[in-house]
C-alpha cells in the first residue's frame, strides 16, 4: 500500500503570557490509504492538536503533513472534519448541510440532479433518508453526528478526519454509530484518522492505534497493529483472546506507562488545554 | 376510502385539548391579568380622587373611557364635516356649470385639523421611517464591527459615546440641520415628518448595532471551521454562515431598537410639532381645558397600547423568520 499521509517532525508551541507552551514535539506518523488509524492518550496530550495541524486548522510550529506528497498549509475539504459537536448549522435541514459541502466541492463539476443523487446518497450511507429535510433541532444526538459524517463523506475526501465523533453520545447510539462507520469504511475503502478516548472503540475500529504520550511535549508513545479480521463483530470479539490481549495493552499503556494523576484539590479542570488557558489567563488579566 | 387514524396521535390530541382548558391555564392565563388589571383600576380610580389640579380632579378610569368615546365621536363629526363639505362645492359647482357652460369646477380641499385618530397614523409612519433607516444603518454596520476586531476597537468609544445621548439632546441639531439640508419641501413630506423620523432613528440605532455585532462575534469556532474547511470564501461566508447564525441576535436588536424608536418618537413629535401622539399630548398641556387631562390620559393608553403591539409585531416576525426558537421568551 502506497502512503497517503506523512506526518514529519510535527512540534506546536503556544504563545501564552506565561511563555510559550509547547503541545506537541516531534509527532512522526506515516498512514497509508484505506488505514483506519485510531489516536488515544489521556485528555490534554495534544490528540486534538495533531489533528488540527492535518486539518490545516493549525499550522505547526515546526515540521510539517504532506497529503499525497504535497504539503499541508490550509484547510480543505479534502480533508473533511467530523467535530465532536456535531458543528451542523442549526438553520439548514439534513439535506441542506450536506448540500453546503457538496455545492462547494463539486461546483461545476456535477450537475443539479447529480449533486442531488450525491447528497441522497451520502445521506443513505448513514441511513438517514428518512430525516432528509428535518432541522439539527428535531434530531437527536447520533442521528446529528450521522449527519455530520455524512456531510464530511460527501466531500468526497482524502482523509476523514474525526475528532472524538462519537464522545457525547450514550453507549448504546454509540455502538449504532462504530457499527455503522465500519461498514462505511469497508464499503468506500476510506482512510481514516480518529481521536477517541475509548480504549473498545479504538481496537474495534482501528487498523492501528497510535498511543500519545503525556503533554506538555506529547509525542507518539507506541504504535499497536490491530490484526482482527475484518468485518468485526462486538460480540465475537468479546470472547477472542487475542482482542483482549490488545485491549490489555492498550489499557497497559495509558493506565501504567503513561499514568496520569491530576491534582483534584487544585485543579478539577482539564490541563494542558492552551486554548483554554490562553482564554483563562486573558480574563484575569 | 378507509380512514385510519393512529391511536396514540388521537390520544395525544385530546390530552393537550383538556389541558388547554384545565383551570390552572384558566386561571395563569386569563384570572391573574384580570385580577392585576381590577386592582390596578380601582387603585388608579381612589388615587385620582385624591388629586386636585389647576384643571379640575385627575381623571379617573371611567372619565378616560369617556374621554375615549368622546375623541371617537369627534372623528365622526369631522369626517361627515368633511363630507359634508365636498357635497356642497360639489352642488355649488354643479349649479354654476348649469349657468355657465365655460365654468371651470374648482374643489378646495378640506381645511382639516389633525384628529386623534389620524394622528396614531402619523405616529405609526414616522416611527416606521425612522426605524427602517435605522435598520438599513445598524445592520450592515453591526455585522462589519462583528467580522473585524480592529474596526470594532475603533468604533466603540464612538457608540459608547452616543447611545446614551436622549433625543431631546439631538432634536434641535436636526432641527437646523434638516431646515438647512431640506429646502424643496415636498407637501406630503413635512420639515416636522422628517425632524422627528431623523431623531428617532439617531436614537434606536444602537441597539441593534450592538446586538448584530455581538451575534457575529458569538459564531462558534466550530461553524467558522466548518466554513474553512469549505474553503468559503468572504462573501459565502459572511451570507450562509455568519448572517444566518447572527440573526436571533438580529431580531433581539431589531425589537429592542423599535421600543426605543417609539418612545423617543413622542418626545421628538412633542418638540418638532409633527402632528402625531406627542403634538396631540403637547396642544391638549397647551389647551389646559378641563377634558385635557382625561384626554392626555387615553393618548397614554393609547401609547402604550401601541407599542405594546409594535412589540408583539417584531416577536412575530422573529418567531417565522429565526431558526432559534429557543431565544425567543417573553
Amino acid at each position: 500500500m502506497k502512503t497517503l499521509l506523512e506526518l514529519t517532525q510535527i512540534g506546536v508551541e503556544f504563545k501564552t503570557p506565561k511563555g510559550s507552551f509547547v503541545a506537541l514535539d516531534n509527532v512522526n506518523l506515516k498512514i497509508e490509504e484505506g488505514e483506519f488509524v485510531s489516536l488515544i492518550g489521556h485528555s490534554g496530550c495534544g490528540k486534538s492538536t495533531v489533528l488540527n495541524v492535518v486539518a490545516g486548522l493549525l499550522v505547526a510550529t515546526t515540521g510539517g503533513v504532506l497529503l499525497s506528497g504535497r504539503e499541508v498549509n490550509e484547510p480543505g475539504p479534502e480533508r473533511a472534519v467530523v467535530f465532536q459537536n456535531h458543528s451542523l448549522l442549526p438553520w439548514l435541514s439534513a439535506y441542506q448541510n450536506v448540500e453546503i459541502g457538496v455545492k462547494e466541492v463539486f461546483r461545476g463539476k456535477k450537475s443539479r440532479s447529480e449533486m442531488k443523487e450525491w447528497i441522497e446518497h451520502n445521506l443513505e450511507l448513514v441511513h438517514m433518508t428518512h430525516a432528509l429535510h428535518k432541522l439539527p433541532h428535531e434530531l437527536s444526538g447520533g442521528m446529528k453526528q450521522r449527519i455530520g459524517i455524512a456531510r464530511a463523506l460527501a466531500m468526497q475526501p482524502q482523509v476523514l478526519l474525526m475528532d472524538e465523533p462519537f464522545g457525547a453520545l450514550d453507549a448504546l447510539t454509540r455502538a449504532h454509530l462504530q457499527d455503522s462507520l465500519m461498514e462505511i469504511q469497508s464499503r468506500l475503502n476510506s482512510t481514516v484518522i480518529m481521536i477517541t478516548h475509548d480504549v473498545d472503540e479504538a481496537v474495534l475500529l482501528s487498523d492501528r492505534i497510535v498511543m500519545m504520550t503525556n503533554g506538555p511535549a506529547a509525542t507518539v508513545g507506541e504504535i499497536l497493529d490491530i490484526k482482527l479480521e475484518r468485518p468485526r463483530n462486538r460480540l465475537e470479539l468479546a470472547d477472542n483472546s487475542h482482542y483482549n490481549h490488545l485491549r490489555h495493552e492498550v489499557l497497559q499503556f495509558l493506565y501504567e506507562k503513561q499514568r496520569k494523576v491530576e491534582d483534584i484539590n487544585r485543579n478539577t479542570k482539564k490541563k494542558n488545554e492552551p486554548d483554554n488557558k490562553i482564554k483563562r489567563l486573558q480574563k484575569a488579566s | 376510502m378507509a380512514v385510519i387514524i393512529n391511536s396514540d396521535t388521537l390520544l395525544h390530541t385530546l390530552r393537550n385539548l383538556r389541558l388547554n382548558f384545565t383551570s390552572d391555564k384558566l386561571l395563569r392565563f386569563v384570572g391573574l391579568p384580570l385580577a392585576g388589571m381590577t386592582v390596578f383600576l380601582l387603585g388608579w380610580h381612589v388615587a385620582a380622587l385624591g388629586v386636585h389640579t389647576s384643571l379640575g380632579q385627575f381623571p379617573g378610569p371611567v372619565q378616560v373611557l369617556h374621554q375615549s368615546a368622546g375623541l371617537y365621536q369627534e372623528y365622526l363629526e369631522e369626517k361627515q364635516r368633511e363630507a359634508d363639505f365636498y357635497a356642497r362645492q360639489e352642488k355649488r359647482n354643479a349649479v354654476l356649470l348649469e349657468k355657465n357652460k365655460d365654468f371651470k369646477a374648482q374643489i378646495r380641499d378640506y381645511p382639516s385639523k389633525p384628529m386623534f385618530i389620524n394622528q396614531i397614523g402619523t405616529s405609526l409612519k414616522t416611527v416606521f421611517t425612522g426605524f427602517f433607516l435605522a435598520a438599513i444603518i445598524a445592520i450592515p454596520l453591526g455585522i462589519a464591527l462583528g467580522l473585524s476586531a480592529s474596526l470594532y476597537g475603533a468604533v466603540n468609544p464612538i457608540l459608547q459615546l452616543f447611545k446614551p445621548v436622549s433625543p431631546l439632546a439631538w432634536l434641535p441639531l436636526v432641527t437646523i440641520v434638516v431646515s438647512s439640508l431640506y429646502t424643496t419641501v415636498h407637501p406630503d413630506i413635512p420639515k416636522s415628518y422628517v425632524t422627528s423620523a431623523v431623531t428617532v432613528m439617531l436614537c434606536c440605532l444602537w441597539p441593534t448595532v450592538i446586538n448584530t455585532a455581538v451575534g457575529v462575534t458569538s459564531v462558534s469556532s466550530d461553524l467558522n471551521n466548518v466554513s474553512r474547511v469549505l474553503r468559503l470564501n468572504w462573501l459565502r461566508h459572511v451570507r450562509s454562515i455568519v448572517l444566518p447564525a447572527a440573526i436571533p441576535m438580529i431580531f433581539t436588536g431589531l425589537r429592542l431598537s423599535l421600543s426605543t424608536a417609539w418612545m423617543v418618537l413622542i418626545a421628538a413629535e412633542m418638540l418638532s410639532q409633527n402632528p402625531g401622539l406627542g403634538k396631540f399630548v403637547w396642544d391638549e398641556f397647551q389647551n389646559g381645558s378641563s377634558d385635557s387631562l382625561a384626554r392626555i390620559m387615553v393618548a397614554v393608553l393609547t401609547i402604550g397600547i401601541i407599542g405594546y403591539l409594535l412589540d408583539r409585531t417584531m416577536l412575530t416576525l422573529q418567531r417565522k423568520f429565526s431558526w432559534d426558537k429557543q431565544a425567543i421568551t417573553r
